[in-house]
């Protein structure tokens, strides 16, 4: 028990360091790296309560993709500069209030989910899940999600489709001029197409039609 | 007292599970060059002990006496943090591979995902190091390399839960004994090839190692590192290529069952069919990379996204149908 709770205080002991680190971070690659180090402590913590699936999907979601998309971002984009041109300037009041006001919303649905959790204690035992040492969480988790919150889990996921299309529909554009390759028409080249033996009279060459 | 025992005892059972692999590590550098040779009709490193087995150790021994030169416009706490990433994730993922029924460090209900979640975290170690080279070659292997790892990751990811149907759990000892019938390479094989093909691309392995095509990019990401810090990205990446011929083993080969279930092959201690079938898959690694030329980058991202992914989806989709209509379906 000793052993448990010396663990749960070494992770989440990182996890906070590491999160205000995220902000504190000058080097915007270090913020992600932090974030990511944020996320792997709070996975490990969610394996700690035994919630071993939902701790592996945030290493395989979160850390595994999401994170590196971001570094590609912040590495490809020299977020950096401008971080510094911000921490810098005077201007860097106006974002401020914006971040104020997202801290305070996050702050306040805080308040209500540990706020509910105290008030109705037995919130938990209304749903049906079945939180037993004999079923693996995998197959309780699987047993809600696919039964009583098929459609809601259904409507997240073409949500997530929908925004896909629409981010790749808005930064997609046709570019002039590009080569591409077409396997069709490569395998279905036969030598008429490509070849054309002529008699070259002497002398007078021939036109050919390119 | 006794926890102190019990500590003492699963550092044991770790370091009984980690000297063997990386020796085997180390061997199976030996193999890759000798099979490369083989089939180019080279004789390949055999002049250092018998059959120049003690090759690796050789060159182990030269990377350690070698100076680590850090660049000075690294960034060096990264800079020195990714190879050992690289290696740590690469042995961390050990862990949870059965060698028998009883044989296995950490039986956990997750196992399949505990292997797909250090073999995604294995890109880090590849990113870091290109980024804090500070150096356009690694930066540029770097970035290739993420995402090809992400692209190819997408589509391991869709043949687990094409494997995962049949088994209906996520754990590595009930995968392989619901093979005990017939081995799922039979009912998947085109799976099993996509895999196959996806371990070569998530590993960085010819003829998807674009992350360090020497001709265009030096060594990609490693061009910066020297010494002991290259022998770890080196061991490390063979360490991944064990691991995913372990996770082919496993999920396609019936792990550590012998291959006929008679009196003579059950004789045989199972964790010789599962070290026999990860090193019939890595001759099969060795091979390909003799025998096929470097892919072109937008050959590789076509061939993840627009052939690998569709398929095997709609693989899923046909596992599942099928299993569904003839009522085969695992249920707990």
């Amino acid at each position: 028990m000793i052993a448990h709770a010396v663990f749960f205080y070494i992770f989440s002991f990182i996890a906070i360091v590491s999160a205000i680190m995220v902000t504190a971070a000058r080097n915007t690659v270090h913020s992600v790296f932090f974030l990511i180090l944020d996320f792997i402590s709070i996975s490990c913590l969610f394996i700690m309560i035994g919630a071993e699936f939902l701790g592996m999907i945030m290493l395989i979601v979160y850390v595994g993709a999401v994170a590196v998309l971001f570094l590609f971002v912040v590495m490809m984009l020299n977020v950096a500069q401008q971080k510094n041109q911000w921490f810098g300037s005077i201007k860097s009041s106006s974002h401020i209030p914006i971040g104020l006001l997202i801290s305070l919303i996050i702050f306040v649905e805080l308040l209500i989910v540990v706020g509910g959790w105290k008030y109705k204690p037995d919130l938990l035992n209304s749903s049906n899940i079945i939180i037993s040492q004999t079923t693996s969480n995998t197959h309780s988790l699987g047993n809600v999600l696919y039964t009583d919150y098929i459609h809601l889990f259904q409507i997240s996921g073409m949500i997530l489709l929908v925004a896909m299309i629409g981010a790749i529909v808005l930064t997609f554009r046709e570019r002039a001029g590009l080569k591409r390759q077409s396997y069709i028409k490569q395998i279905s080249r036969e030598r008429k197409d490509g070849v054309q033996v002529v008699d070259v009279p002497n002398n007078k060459g021939v036109k050919i039609d390119v | 007292m006794n926890s102190f025992s019990t500590l003492f005892n699963e550092v044991y059972k770790i370091l009984f599970l980690l000297i063997p692999v990386l020796v085997t590590v180390a061997l199976i550098v030996w193999l890759d060059r000798r099979v490369w040779a083989f089939v180019q009709k080279r004789k390949g490193p055999n002049v250092v002990g018998p059959f120049g087995l003690l090759q690796s150790l050789a060159d182990a021994l030269k990377y350690i006496f070698k100076e680590i030169i850090i660049p000075a416009s690294s960034n060096k706490v990264i800079f020195i943090l990714a190879p050992i990433i690289t290696m740590t994730l690469a042995l961390v993922a050990w862990a949870v591979i059965p060698f028998s029924e009883k044989l296995v460090l950490a039986n956990i209900n997750v196992g399949i995902l505990y292997l797909f979640a250090v073999s995604s975290l294995g890109v880090y170690g590849i990113i870091m190091g290109g980024w804090a080279s500070n150096s356009k070659y690694p930066f540029l292997g770097a970035i290739r390399s993420a995402a090809q790892m992400v692209s190819y990751e997408v589509s391991i990811g869709v043949i687990i839960i094409n494997v995962l149907l049949c088994v209906g759990s996520l754990n590595l000892n009930d995968i392989v004994l619901a093979q005990q019938n017939m081995w799922f390479i039979l009912p998947l094989f085109p799976m099993f090839v996509i895999f196959f093909i996806s371990a070569l691309a998530e590993t960085n392995r010819p003829p998807f190692d674009l992350p360090e095509a020497e001709a265009e990019l030096v060594a990609g990401y490693q061009t910066e590192y020297s010494g002991m810090m290259y022998a770890m990205f080196w061991l490390g990446e063979y360490a991944n290529i064990l691991l995913m011929c372990a996770m082919g083993a496993i999920l396609f080969l019936g792990g550590w069952l012998p291959p006929i279930d008679n009196d003579f092959f059950s004789s045989v201690p199972s964790p010789f069919w599962l070290i026999f079938k990860i090193l019939l898959l890595f001759i099969l690694f060795a091979l390909v990379k003799a025998i096929v030329p470097r892919y072109r980058y937008d050959q590789l991202m076509k061939l993840g996204w627009k052939i690998f992914l569709p398929f095997s989806l709609i693989w899923v989709v046909l596992t599942a149908g099928y299993l569904l209509y003839f009522n085969l379906l695992p249920v707990q």
